[in-house]
């Protein structure tokens, strides 16, 4: 079939050991979505965390901001083969948004205004390797690239990194997301190649 | 109550699985609207391709070409109708 022919195309870079395997180097941000991109005010947004307990944490856009931005310098890696080295981020560490969150339960799901969802280990997003991101190269977050707030966990394939993001519910088991349901890897760490089940 | 094994199922599959599907009309499982698959809205700037309801927006389908196979999922389409 001739669908896919949309392949990102670009130069390979097999000395570079920043890449992981099967990626290629692009100074371009590619905008990939499974849907129209939401237009949020951050008047109306609001984010929150569910668990197993009945309890519901939820931040407002000030009071999510009033926590405090990091800065964030990571690469990035995109299941469909391109990887970005050296982004510059600000966003909202996951290990302040879960102090007072009352779990047991190991997976998370994630879920997007929009309607996209994606799965991970809640030690995925402990410390310092996930924040929710506001800040692109020192601008606010734009739409398209998954403004006012995405989530940001760089160390998996980028799918992962939810746009939009609109709040995390605890899950027993790593139940699947989007694409994890239709194909994608559970878990999807780029070094090791994780891109189909 | 007998029943036929599934090899009796390839002359109506060949039927629904053939060359131009687009003309096949689609139940959205979201909103119920019918419609031929050619007025959906296929995005298709992803990890896969996700097909989408055109009046409600719901996800129909999704296709991802993994290395060795192309895997469909239908769970936003609860019915095909094939003109015949
Ligand atoms: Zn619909």
């Amino acid at each position: 079939m001739a669908i896919f022919s949309r392949g990102f195309s670009g130069r390979p870079r097999e000395s570079n050991p920043d890449l992981p395997p099967g990626q290629f180097l692009t100074e371009d941000f590619p905008v990939l979505s499974a849907g129209p991109t939401p237009r949020l005010d951050t008047a109306d947004w609001k984010f929150e965390i569910k668990t197993e307990t009945g309890q519901t944490l939820s931040w407002n856009w000030d009071e999510l901001t009033a926590l405090g931005l990091e800065d964030v310098h990571t690469d990035i890696h995109c299941v469909t083969r391109w990887s970005k080295l050296g982004t510059d981020w600000r966003g909202i560490s996951l290990d302040k948004l879960f102090e007072d969150a009352e779990t047991s339960f190991d997976f998370v799901m994630v879920h997007s205004y929009g309607g996209y969802t994606t799965n991970l280990p809640l030690e995925d997003l402990m410390n310092g390797q996930a924040w929710i991101a506001t800040e692109f190269g020192g601008e606010p977050l734009e739409p398209d690239h998954g403004g006012p707030a995405r989530l940001l966990v760089p160390h998996l394939y980028f799918w992962k990194s939810a746009k939009w993001v609109r709040g995390i519910t605890m899950q027993r088991t790593d139940s699947p997301g989007f694409w994890e349901q239709n194909g994608y890897h559970i878990y999807g760490d780029p070094w090791r190649e994780e891109r189909y089940w | 109550m007998t029943h036929l094994d599934g090899n009796a199922l390839a002359g109506p599959l060949s039927e629904v699985f053939r060359d131009d599907m687009t003309t096949a009309l689609g139940r959205c499982a979201s909103c119920g609207d019918v419609s031929v698959l050619a007025e959906a809205l296929v995005y298709d700037a992803a990890p896969g391709w996700a097909v989408r309801c055109h009046a409600c927006g719901d996800v129909l389908m999704t296709f991802v070409r993994t290395l060795d196979r192309l895997r469909i999922d239908m769970r936003g389409l609860t019915a095909l109708e094939i003109p015949s």
